[in-house]
């Protein structure tokens, strides 16, 4: 099995790998790159966690292949920051305690922050349909959904 | 596995042509990625048809149409408001499969390739007129989506031929399409039963008529006894009540964990009524 070299951008630099052809995106960010913000939980693109954006798109990182990255832009939870200073999602979600164990976390921060760089005024149905795809065994959703509205609201200033 | 990356689809062909074992064509993935994950298919050789150049437009036809490439996301279909103005009901049957994150990847063409009878985007293509390029070894031919699905999980492709665009016909004056799913919750499943209706009026009364049933038999449905029963008609209760019972009596559905087999030819006349009420008003010019 010949592995395919990759070359690609994530969060602004670019990086190269190696790839056997049926790797997802998700274990070569996770385990070529050392990325493990995005997280693996079902694998079969039903729960979210594994989300990241490719050429601007939200996309579940365990549903596309690592070669296809080739020549695409890739952002993940590890490029949100601003040189450590929390994104206004994050800093709400954790004001606003939208988390406990964390694991789907990052898969809705990415999912959330692509949401509002499209539609930057969202109403809490359209939040709750677009997060539909990120699944959340510990908070019962309302404190996300209210913390991505806090975070817009904070946003468009 | 070898990954191929051709830049036409003759040169696709030819590969898939020539293969020996197990193949398949990438488009979005959201198919075949969960069964190469799950294993139940492990391709030999696994087709990328995303450099092909074409695979990622929607195009205009000579005749008012539309040309959709191969690889165009549910994201960029519902982003098209020319293609959502002629054909609500594709692009909302289209939109309603999987998540947003779904929606980036997956596509009109690799729905109907996968097979599933309830494929919530194949009834609107087949009520819709819907054909598809099929590219072979020995060139192309066009073929109506409702022919391409054998049952579920098959389709009616040969060794060696891909599906290169599918085109919508021109939506013309007075014409209106819609479709509706019954699953148990508001997101996120995967239709109980599927109806689509396009229709064309000539003032108040339907003077062609498409419908489409999807999850009620091993392919989707296009029903002729549905059509007859509300041409003519000005989709009065006495034709809705045909439409109903046209399309309860087309379904030869399966019991499984999503639904009943009676409870999936009951769906079937509710849903076809309320479709067809949806694409007769958007015909007289309700918007989406």
């Amino acid at each position: 099995m010949s592995k395919i070299h990759v070359t690609t951008t994530v969060n602004g630099d670019t990086v190269e790998f190696l790839a056997d052809p049926r790797e997802t995106l998700l274990d070569c960010l996770r385990d070529k790159l050392g990325l493990t913000g995005s997280k693996e939980g079902c694998g079969t693109g039903d729960c979210g966690a594994c989300s990241v954006t490719v050429d601007g798109v939200l996309v579940s990182s365990c549903l596309v292949l690592g070669v296809e990255a080739q020549g695409k832009s890739v952002t993940t939870i590890e490029g949100m920051d601003k040189d450590g200073e929390l994104h206004p999602l994050q800093r709400h979600f954790v004001e606003k305690a939208a988390l406990q164990c964390g694991f789907c976390t990052p898969g809705f921060l990415v999912a959330a922050k692509a949401l509002l760089d499209k539609n930057p005024d969202p109403t809490e149905t359209e939040v709750r349909y677009w997060l539909a795809g990120n699944l959340c065994r510990c908070t019962g959703y309302d404190k996300i959904v209210r913390a991505v509205m806090d975070a817009a609201a904070e946003m468009r200033g | 596995m070898r990954y191929h990356t051709p830049a036409t689809f003759a040169d696709a062909a030819t590969i898939a042509a020539s293969a020996q074992g197990v193949t398949r064509f990438l488009a979005g993935g959201t198919d075949v990625l969960v069964q190469l994950r799950a294993g139940s298919v492990l391709p030999d050789d696994l087709i990328d048809l995303k450099h092909i150049p074409e695979v990622h437009s929607i195009t205009r036809t000579a005749d008012g149409g539309w040309r959709i490439g191969v690889a165009v996301s549910g994201a960029s279909l519902g982003a098209n408001k020319d293609l959502v103005a002629d054909w609500p009901g594709v692009v909302e049957g289209m939109e309603l499969v999987g998540s947003t994150q779904v929606q980036g990847r997956a596509t009109l063409t690799g729905n109907l390739c996968n097979g599933s009878p309830a494929a919530d985007s194949v009834p609107g293509l087949i009520a819709a007129g819907a054909t598809v390029t099929v590219t072979g070894p020995s060139g192309t031919r066009d073929v109506a989506v409702q022919d391409i699905p054998k049952g579920p999980g098959k389709t009616n492709l040969k060794a060696g031929e891909v599906i290169s665009a599918l085109t919508l016909p021109a939506r013309g004056k007075n014409a209106g399409d819609a479709y509706l799913r019954f699953i148990p919750r508001t997101e996120m499943d995967i239709a109980v039963v599927g109806v689509a209706v396009s229709l064309r009026l000539d003032g108040d009364k339907v003077a062609e008529a498409r419908v489409a049933l999807g999850a009620v038999a091993p392919t989707v449905l296009l029903s002729d006894a549905c059509a007859k029963a509300i041409v003519g008609t000005t989709l009065d209760a006495k034709a809705l009540d045909a439409l109903g019972a046209a399309a309860s009596g087309e379904c030869n559905p399966i019991s499984d964990k999503r639904g009943t087999k009676e409870f999936r030819i009951e769906v079937a006349g509710v849903l076809a009524r309320r479709a067809a009420k949806i694409a007769y008003d958007r015909a007289k010019g309700a918007k989406a």
